[in-house]
């Protein structure tokens, strides 16, 4: 049944902005970003909002609704209550550009700092071969849409503007993991994970697994291991001992 | 509204220039009662802390003599001062100041397993440290550095906890077996369901810990050629997805099975028997 919904949405841009009410007609069935698209036909046609798919697999339409980080296309109506006003805001973690858009490019410059799949010196394309067994861990983290709602929620950078030089965030820490658990990956990221990537500012507090929309274990499969990684190489002697003594490198 | 370029928290946290983000004043917008889970996790952890601290130093009621239930609080249990009969393992140490807990060589590393858990980490970061106090919610403090530096740096000793705690968990386990040995021999009461399912969920909390679970299998980038540390380390991840209700447990069953033999020992309550 149709009724009024009360939205609050900021309105703004980079130098100015505030949040402004609407009511905003609302059917059965409806998500948030149907709203917003009511909103921008109705009332604001200048209204900016990022999306695509609607499905929640591009990952565009990552803004915060009632302070919580999450996927527009993929937030029902039927969650709030009829009176309840609805506040949706862009990522609070990043620049806006304007409205609910926000300029994300600290994701792709942390993208860019992680160096590619590595094969071993003299296999090409084609030859790879490797056991389902092996690469199965690492597929969990392929389910990334790169929605970046993980980075928006992470304290290390939302809440601490500096730390955005030296903290990659748990997307491209996920990133990193996947290919450190690659069984053809040659390429030494443990210690690029705490140098260079930040591992050591992450406290497992786990907000970015309660945001993923892909159900992604992000702090118990990547993160973790990772942290557990670097432990061997950089605070366990005994694993040290064991790697000099019987000459292994990684298994 | 009345607006300023402000960090999302509200209050910018250092004094490197701040991107023109969103200008939100509020600390967070949630609407929920995100307080709630921080609040509980404070008083659940409090209500164990003292009480356990409380009971390590009483050295009272801590051997039942009758049924041969020792308490986990007390075990191992070394010195000449402890009770007759609580020495499991002999009194190689001497008597032991008042200050100084009965089972001062477990309790530390029990202390620091626990500390340095995984789990409870995001626990008292979020309870107590309020880094953050819960997802979307700005956190006090100006700087954040993590688990870069001293102190929190040394988290990443967790592995040696874990092996210690291990080895305490034998020793718990142990405990349990001979309690089903008491004055009169071999026998049954409620105290040894009690002792057996506290030793069965520090079992799962000791193994579901997340260095086990690396330890096992989860440092290893081919599985394939290890099937039986691969097998031991999906067990191990199975319950590992439940690591912090296993975290929560225990602290509930050692509280609840130290009462037990308090109870028991001082003659509060008698033990139910089953069978002798």
């Amino acid at each position: 049944m149709a009724y009024s919904a009360k939205l609050r949405v900021w309105r703004g841009d980079a130098t100015s902005g505030e949040l402004q009410d609407f009511e905003v007609e609302a059917e059965e069935g409806e998500v948030v970003l149907d709203l917003i698209h009511r909103l921008q036909a109705t009332q604001t046609p200048d209204l900016a909002v990022r999306w695509n798919c609607k499905a929640g697999k591009c990952g565009s339409c990552s803004a915060e609704v009632n302070g919580r980080p999450r996927l527009l296309c993929m937030t029902r109506m039927s969650i709030f209550g009829e009176d309840e006003v609805i506040t949706v805001t862009p990522m609070r973690a990043f620049p806006v550009i304007r409205d609910l858009v926000p300029d994300v490019s600290y994701n792709y410059e942390k993208a860019r700092e992680i160096p590619s799949f590595t094969p071993p010196e003299g296999l090409e394309p084609g030859e790879y071969r490797m056991q389902q067994v092996d690469v199965e861990r690492s597929q969990e983290f392929r389910k990334c849409i790169e929605c970046f709602l993980c980075q928006d929620t992470c304290h290390v950078i939302r809440d601490h503007e500096e730390n955005k030089e030296s903290f990659a965030g748990p997307r491209f820490l996920m990133r990193v993991a996947e290919l450190e658990m690659h069984p053809l990956d040659v390429a030494d990221r443990v210690g690029d994970a705490q140098d260079v990537h930040g591992l050591g500012y992450c406290n497992i507090t786990k907000c970015c697994t309660e945001v993923c929309p892909e159900g992604i274990r992000i702090t118990d499969n990547a993160l973790i291991p990772m942290k557990e990684r670097v432990a061997d190489r950089r605070y366990d002697p005994i694993v040290w001992l064991g790697n000099k003594i019987f000459k292994r490198n990684g298994a | 509204m009345a607006f300023d370029v402000a960090s999302p928290a509200g209050t910018p946290s250092s004094d490197t220039p701040t991107p023109a983000r969103a200008s939100i004043a509020a600390r967070t917008l949630r609407t929920d009662r995100w307080w709630l889970p921080p609040l509980l996790t404070s008083v659940g952890l409090a209500t164990f802390v003292i009480y356990a601290t409380v009971r390590s130093f009483l050295r009272t009621d801590y051997w039942d003599a009758e049924n041969h239930y020792l308490t986990p609080f007390y075990s191992p249990c070394l010195s000449e001062s402890c009770v007759a009969g609580s020495s499991h393992f002999g009194t190689p140490i001497g008597e032991l100041p008042g200050f100084v807990p009965l089972a001062f060589l477990s309790l530390p590393f029990l202390l620091g397993f626990r500390l340095t858990c995984y789990y409870y980490r995001k626990a008292y970061y979020r309870s107590i440290w309020m880094a953050p106090p819960a997802c979307g919610v700005g956190e006090p403090h100006e700087r954040y550095t993590g688990e870069t530096r001293l102190p929190l740096i040394l988290q990443n000793v967790h592995r040696y906890f874990f092996y210690a705690a291990f080895v305490i968990t034998i020793i718990n386990t142990y405990d349990a077996i001979l309690a089903f040995g008491g004055e009169n021999g071999f026998g049954i009461g409620l105290g040894n369901l009690v002792l057996l399912l506290n030793v069965v969920l520090l079992w799962c909390y000791t193994l579901s810990c997340h260095s086990c679970r690396h330890v096992t299998g989860g440092r290893l980038k081919h599985f394939s050629r290890n099937p039986v540390r691969y097998w031991t380390w999906t067990q191990v991840s199975r319950l590992n997805t439940r690591h912090m209700q296993f975290a929560w447990l225990t602290l509930g069953t050692l509280v609840l099975t130290d009462l037990y033999v308090w109870l028991v020992s001082s003659g509060v309550i008698a033990d139910l028997r089953f069978i002798n």
